[in-house]
């Protein structure tokens, strides 16, 4: 999903609000907020593929002015919501107010079929690929060229888990792009490492 | 920070609705979400990433097994992994090199070895810049690195989770193992910082 989530390489952000030992927590319902989605991950109301989609899909007003945390509850009380494990109406009357919730999801996809498998030291490109529901490409690196550096267990394909769909797990591999092929004449130098799944590379040519 | 729904409920009143949706259907109970609040408040912290990097610089064995294989290295000291970690790779600095890990499309760290990420590290202008202005980056948050040490940005977007391993100051070689641990900062965990002179 083309979301505003996804912020590598976005221009026009001031610098970065840094404070050594800046505290984790600023507000004593910030910790309870993080609680309960680790809560309903444990109760199996959703995966933690489902709960990052969810957060992607709120309204990107609400997601660029709502603190982490906001953004935490809100893919959570979706998701809540979407499964019948609460009611929206419930929720409003229970906090006095409006709920806002993220927007629907878009579809899932499969693992691609067929799929490579590589080795540390191959040249890879990123398949110029659009896709609508939950993945973990980043744009930045989407039709781009690299070369694998590290190689994983398999994981969950999130493509598919965002949307509860079935699927393979499989490897992802650490790709090393120049950030100058990433971004020419326009980054400082210096390698960017992603982890990509095996489903969104081809052998470079 | 404020909701751009004029009508939302305040967030503290949000959750709190959530959390007693789920207490009334006993889903949860309030001590148990008092349990995790403390769980992370008290066990996610980076003194545990400090405990790794205190016997990785004094025991050459237990660097070699981080190095190829980290989550099994940190259960050697009683750490663990949630199960969505499913990998922890430690990057070693050098002399001449910078790793710095962030998450452009979220926030993922290993919290449970280096602590919860801390506010910069989820705001949007980390997540933004750090992969296209690394130098840039860290030159503001008090790393000025001179073009000899290269960098290297790994972004994680996946359920690989990433450490860096700092170079260890050389006047604190022979130290025992609880003293060095009194050093080790998350951030130099992260990658944003070094301990070592002349930039500490």
């Amino acid at each position: 999903m083309d979301g505003v989530h996804d912020l590598g390489g976005k221009q026009g952000f001031g610098p970065v609000r840094y404070a050594e030992g800046r505290a984790v927590f600023k507000a004593p319902w910030e910790p309870r907020a993080n609680a309960l989605y680790g809560l309903g991950v444990r109760l199996g109301i959703m995966n933690m593929d489902e709960y990052r989609h969810a957060i992607e899909r709120m309204d990107p007003r609400h997601y660029l002015s709502a603190c982490y945390y906001e953004r935490s509850l809100t893919g959570f009380a979706t998701l809540c919501v979407e499964k019948g494990v609460v009611t929206r109406e419930e929720l409003e009357k229970l906090a006095g107010g409006a709920f806002p919730l993220a927007l629907p999801s878009a579809e899932g996809r499969p693992n691609a079929e067929p799929r490579q498998t590589f080795a540390v030291g191959d040249r890879v490109r990123v398949k110029n690929e659009f896709v609508s529901g939950h993945v973990r490409m980043p744009g930045y690196i989407r039709g781009k060229c690299g070369v694998v550096v590290g190689i994983t267990p398999a994981y969950p394909f999130p493509d598919a888990a965002a949307h509860n769909l079935q699927s393979q797990d499989e490897p992802t591999y650490d790709v090393a792009f120049d950030s100058q092929e990433l971004w020419p004449q326009a980054a400082d130098p210096a390698t960017v490492h992603v982890g990509v799944f095996e489903s969104y590379l081809d052998p470079a040519e | 920070m404020a909701s751009t729904d004029q009508r939302a409920a305040p967030v503290e009143r949000r959750v709190a609705a959530l959390e007693q949706a789920f207490v009334e259907r006993n889903l949860v109970r309030t001590e148990d979400v008092d349990a995790v609040v403390h769980n992370a408040e008290e066990n996610w912290v980076p003194e545990n990433g400090a405990r790794v990097v205190a016997r990785a610089w004094t025991d050459a064995g237990f660097r070699r097994r981080l190095l190829e294989n980290g989550k099994a290295a940190v259960t050697e000291l009683g750490l663990a992994m949630p199960p969505h970690h499913k990998h922890l790779v430690v990057l070693e600095n050098t002399p001449t090199l910078q790793n710095v890990i962030c998450c452009t499309l979220c926030s993922c760290t290993a919290f449970t070895i280096i602590g919860l990420p801390p506010g910069w590290y989820k705001d949007f202008e980390y997540r933004s810049r750090l992969v296209r202005q690394s130098r840039t980056v860290l030159r503001e948050m008090g790393l000025d690195l001179p073009d000899e040490i290269d960098i290297k940005v790994w972004d994680t977007t996946t359920d690989t989770r990433y450490m860096v391993l700092p170079v260890q100051p050389e006047e604190t070689i022979g130290w025992p193992e609880d003293r060095l641990r009194e050093i080790v900062t998350k951030d130099s965990m992260i990658g944003v910082s070094r301990l070592e002179a002349p930039y500490r």
